[in-house]
């Protein structure tokens, strides 16, 4: 089960909004794709993002994957937990697993995400 | 064909399985316009025949010469222990280490050949996936642009020629380097100039990534090292030092004087010359940088049952995971070279390391003595540890006399650097624990020879002056004996 | 009992005992560095280990053992041509002639290499139907780099400097886009066609004023040959761009299929896949590479050349102007293509026709055998090698084709290459090289077919396996999070040392 409160890029980032910050990490569903999480290249806090440009990478054992910002905005904040514990990625994706805080740029960037009904219906597809 | 095991009932066999009549039937997709018609090349030569002709071959290269060639690559005794090693099939018909289950002896000894060198050079993180000591470099640059996010490197005039071209044809696509100057004259001459590296370092346009500086450089001077170090951090630029593996059984490791990469060739370690390779380029970093070292890297780790085990490890910085965002192209292991390298320094130890090195030291210090007292002194004042520089009047016809007379006397400078007047009439000469005396006193007798029966010849004998520096008396304690 | 040896070994520094392996090397003065300044030296000697040569001899000799290799078994790894290392070369490597001639030799010195060196030259011309060959390139990826910077220097001596992107399909060995990248380009990714081959009107729609080059796997990855090949290269010349040709797979079509004759204008030999020079456990290589007329004036330097006289010398600095430089240092990797060329005379020109032939039939062969119990994707007539898929299996057993190839360990053989090319799911690429006599690929045909079985019967004890290793699957997580690179006196602790 996806968290109904939150939002969804198609290629498996999410999103929960709380004022006029987000914070941004990867669905349980990419976690399990991607398998053993190693390592998460995330940008430092006071760089810009752009809604649906990367903004870092997440390896795998044997893979490699980039990630795609839901929102644009600046970054608050990297998750530092993840340069030693990349594995709480795969243990707890929409919680201690998160990735970045950000300022939200344009609120209005949030229609153009999937709802969670919407997201789980596309990962079913497969 | 020498090699194959298929008779024709074999292969009579197979096409029936596939219901065809002739095997060109598998190559019917190869468009009838763009089909070869066979190879142009000689018959097959059988091995009885072929061995001769190799060996004959091989016999055509003169290798009775009492040689004093460094420059990069060194004669050195290798224990018979490293080449009958390296002669297992197990090794060398083994292929990248894919399969850790199958493939554990490959991959401990390549997390052995990463701690050797880790201890060697004082840094912890080593791959053993280098070329040679030219690409090694051109890589520590590249790790330095990466890591700094600049695209400018300066790269010390007195690396190695060959590297430095190589780092230019890698940089080639869209980065930058200068050369350093080096002093021209005085006690520090033919070492990094470091005013100059102060001042090509203080352009606020142009940011360094790195600063790349050799120890032993390629005359054979020590560099300070330290300094050129601290003035590279001081401008925000990583330090790139370029080593030979056996001086660093007796000097000080890049890792103790602040480099954060170090690159070198691993050739003198248990590796034959081979005109050219293949060889080993060392590369080693700092634990900071491991996201940026190329190649492949081996870790200890454990299996399912806990058990002891090595596995080729962060392989999703590597090509054929990343694809056009990889670090390098490099796919490249130098396995067999790094076990080369492993056995030599299993095999001589820590203790025959360092008599490796100060041997090279003596006999060098001989050879000066002996060379100056022929007239022909050295270059550069400085220190050295076993090659250094000497002044030959009409150094490419002396060169050549002294082949005539049974001695390769090192590298005429002007043929690899033609461009650089500070090295015109100039040979540069090794010696290594391999050199004997009498191949040092044949080559004095014959450069005497030879310069005597050059036209300027007799000038340069009655008239060593004027670079009287060159000629300083040898230090006490490690002059012939 | 094991495919390899079962005893795993301390490590060299625990096997070390202070004061052992004294006495092979003659003890210098105690001045000898006196006259090195102390700023210079080293404070503490490295802590290398001690050991005595019997206990070294041991050490390695059993390590070895823990290995896998062709001299020990079939080791049909796809795309990498793992076909018997013939004993002659390493001989000849080995000649004191060759081994000992320093690289910075003086022509007069080194005739007996110059001229191999030139004769391979002129052979591996002839075989790629190239004009001229570099020896330079230490591997096949360096021979990539080689080419497209070649291909760089091409376009800018026309003064055409908006060629900035190189195109690749998407089934290409990653070395290909890495390669672009480093030379200063973009990569653009062509999706393969339905049948394996490349999208010929995917290329086309790309292709255009900004494309410098296109590079080919032929025969592809897939192990097929590209029957429009001959359209692509027009349209790619059409467009202003160049061909390059990664000659990874030359061991299927040689006297067949010439890539410099059919249009290539660059190409590379990976001479450890065809002319069987040992992989050595990744390395090293050589990577001689070929060009036509165009890229002529571009090739690294120096070059191998004869003179009217029939001597034979190296280029000098600066010789030739428009050369893009020097990819390395000295001439290139001589040993190992001193192997080569034994391997090519050895063979002759009908030999390595014949080695062509026999490794397409072979892969053929066995593709059919294999294609019993396993979905192969892209049934038509391969060349060296082929795809299978596991695909199906997986749904029906859960048993993937990871578990087949630790599988395949049990039974003796080396597993294939797994999951490459990337756009096969489940896949296996097999090639079995001209090498491998009919028993040993219907050994290993009845093996996978027997491992087939055992997944819909027994899925456990394909998932489980390897059983007969001296290791089972290992920790790669923990390897790569908490990444152990080198020997520290605590690692011992953490992980105790083997019996």
């Amino acid at each position: 089960m996806v968290p109904a409160d939150l939002r969804f890029t198609k290629d498996h980032e999410w999103v929960r909004v709380a004022g006029d910050e987000a914070t941004i990490g990867i669905t349980d569903y990419a976690a399990a794709q991607l398998g053993d999480i190693v390592f998460v290249e995330l940008p430092p806090a006071g760089r810009s993002i752009d809604q649906f440009a990367t903004f870092g990478v997440v390896e795998s054992v044997k893979a490699v994957s980039d990630l795609f910002a839901p929102l644009s905005g600046e970054v608050l904040e990297a998750n530092a937990a993840l340069t030693a514990e990349p594995e709480l990625v795969n243990a707890e994706p929409y919680a201690a697993g998160w990735m970045l805080r950000i300022r939200i740029g344009d609120r209005g960037q949030l229609d153009d995400l999937l709802d969670a009904d919407a997201y789980t219906k596309l990962t079913a597809e497969g | 064909m020498p090699y194959g095991p298929h008779t024709e009932a074999d292969r009579a066999k197979m096409l029936a399985a596939l219901g065809i009549d002739a095997v060109d039937e598998l190559f019917s997709d190869i468009p009838a316009a763009l089909r070869a018609t066979g190879l142009r090349l000689p018959a097959p030569e059988p091995e009885l025949e072929l061995s001769a002709r190799l060996a004959a071959l091989a016999g055509r290269n003169r290798t009775d010469l009492a040689a004093f060639l460094g420059a990069g690559v060194y004669r050195h005794w290798t224990p018979a222990a490293v080449d009958q090693i390296l002669l297992r099939g197990e090794w060398y018909t083994a292929y990248t280490p894919y399969q850790p289950e199958v493939s554990q002896g490959t991959l401990q000894s390549i997390y052995e050949y990463e701690s050797l060198i880790a201890e060697l050079t004082g840094l912890d993180v080593v791959s053993a996936s280098h070329y040679d000591g030219a690409a090694a470099t051109a890589e520590a640059a590249l790790m330095a642009c990466r890591q700094t996010r600049r695209k400018r490197v300066l790269v010390s005039h007195a690396v190695h020629p060959h590297y430095r071209q190589t780092l230019a044809t890698y940089f080639e696509a869209g980065l930058e380097f200068d050369e350093v100057p080096v002093v021209p004259d005085g006690d520090a001459a033919g070492t990094v100039d470091l005013a100059a590296l102060e001042r090509l370092l203080a352009d606020p346009e142009r940011p360094v990534a790195g600063v790349l500086a050799a120890q032993p450089n390629f005359y054979g001077l020590l560099e300070p090292m330290a300094q050129i170090g601290e003035l590279a951090h001081a401008a925000g630029a990583l330090f790139v030092a370029v080593v030979e593996p056996v001086s660093l059984a007796v000097l000080a490791p890049p890792g103790a004087y602040g480099a954060d990469i170090a690159a070198g060739e691993g050739q003198p370690l248990g590796i034959a010359p081979q005109y050219g390779g293949p060889y080993l380029g060392l590369l080693a970093c700092t634990e900071a940088l491991v996201r940026q070292i190329p190649g492949r890297l081996v870790g200890m780790t454990t299996d399912l049952d806990g058990k002891r085990a090595y596995v080729m490890t962060l392989r999703a910085r590597e090509q054929d995971i990343r694809r056009d965002r990889a670090a390098s192209n490099i796919c490249t292991n130098q396995a067999l070279l790094a076990l080369a390298a492993s056995v030599y320094l299993a095999t001589i130890g820590p203790h025959g390391l360092r008599d490796v090195a100060a041997l090279g030291a003596v006999r060098a210090a001989e050879l000066e003595a002996a060379l100056a007292a022929v007239g022909a002194p050295r270059l550069h004042p400085g220190p050295y540890l076993n090659e250094f520089a000497v002044r030959v009047p009409d150094a490419r016809a002396v060169h050549r006399r002294l082949l005539g007379l049974g001695v390769l006397g090192g590298l005429v400078l002007a043929d690899i650097e033609p461009d650089d007047p500070a090295l015109a009439d100039a040979l540069l000469v090794c010696a290594t624990e391999v050199t004997t005396a009498e191949e040092i006193s044949r080559f004095a007798a014959a450069l005497e020879d030879a310069i005597g029966r050059s036209p300027v010849g007799a000038d340069a004998r009655s008239g060593s002056d004027g670079r009287g520096a060159g000629l300083r008396t040898t230090p006490a304690g490690v002059g012939r004996r | 009992m094991g495919v390899v040896g079962e005893k795993l070994q301390p490590t060299l520094f625990e096997r070390s005992r202070p004061g052992r392996g004294e006495g092979k090397i003659p003890h210098p003065p105690a001045d000898a560095l006196d006259r090195i300044p102390a700023s210079a030296r080293r404070a503490t000697p490295p802590a290398l280990p001690e050991l005595n040569e019997p206990e070294v001899v041991r050490h390695y000799v059993n390590l070895s053992q823990l290995n896998f290799a062709i001299d020990t078994g079939f080791y049909p790894l796809g795309s990498c041509t793992m076909k018997f290392n013939p004993k002659l070369n390493e001989w000849a490597a080995r000649l004191p002639g060759f081994a000992s001639l320093h690289p910075l030799s003086p022509d007069e010195v080194a005739q007996g290499t110059l001229e191999l060196l030139w004769r391979l030259e002129q052979a591996l011309a002839e075989i790629g139907g190239m004009q001229a060959v570099t020896l330079q390139p230490a591997a096949g990826a360096q021979g990539e780099l080689t080419g497209i910077l070649m291909i760089r220097a091409y376009h800018r001596s026309r003064g055409d400097t908006e060629r900035l992107d190189v195109l690749v399909p998407d089934s290409s060995h990653g070395t290909n886009p890495a390669t672009a990248t480093m030379a200063g380009f973009r990569t653009v990714t062509i999706p393969s066609a339905a049948d394996g081959g490349v999208d010929v009107d995917a290329f086309r729609a790309a292709l255009g004023p900004r494309t410098a080059a296109v590079m080919i796997t032929n025969p592809s990855t897939l192990g097929l040959f590209e029957k429009r090949i001959g359209e692509l290269l027009d349209a790619v010349h059409e467009a202003g761009a160049l061909a390059y040709m990664d000659g990874a797979n030359l061991n299927a079509i040689m006297g067949r299929f010439k890539p410099g004759e059919a249009g290539f204008d660059v190409m590379h030999f990976n001479v450890h896949k065809t002319f069987s020079t040992p992989h050595g456990g990744g390395g090293p290589g050589a990577g001689p590479v070929g060009v036509g007329e165009k890229l002529l004036p571009f090739l690294p330097s120096p070059r191998v050349l004869r003179e009217g006289d029939g001597t034979f010398r190296l280029e000098r600095p600066g010789e030739r102007p428009e050369s893009i430089g020097r990819m390395r240092s000295f001439v290139g990797n001589t040993g190992v293509l001193v192997r080569a060329y034994a391997y090519i005379c050895a063979h002759g020109g009908s030999g390595l026709e014949q080695v062509s032939e026999d490794a397409v039939l072979a892969a053929n062969y066995l593709k059919r055998r294999v294609g019993e119990a396993y979905e192969i994707p892209y049934d038509r007539a391969c060349k060296h090698e082929f795809v299978a898929s596991a695909a199906g299996m997986k749904k029906r057993t859960g048993v993937r084709t990871l578990d087949i190839a630790k599988r395949l360990i049990d039974y003796g053989f080396h597993p294939p290459t797994i999951y490459f090319p990337l756009i096969v799911e489940e896949g296996m690429l097999i090639e079995p090289t001209e090498t491998e006599s009919v028993e040993t690929l219907d050994a290993f045909a009845d093996a996978l077919i027997a491992i087939a079985a055992e997944a819909e019967t027994d899925p456990g004890l394909v998932t489980g396996a390897p059983h007969t290793a001296p290791v089972r699957r290992l920790d790669e997580a923990t390897a790569a999070r908490q990444p152990n690179l080198r020997w520290r006196p605590m690692t011992g602790r953490q992980m105790p040392c083997p019996d």
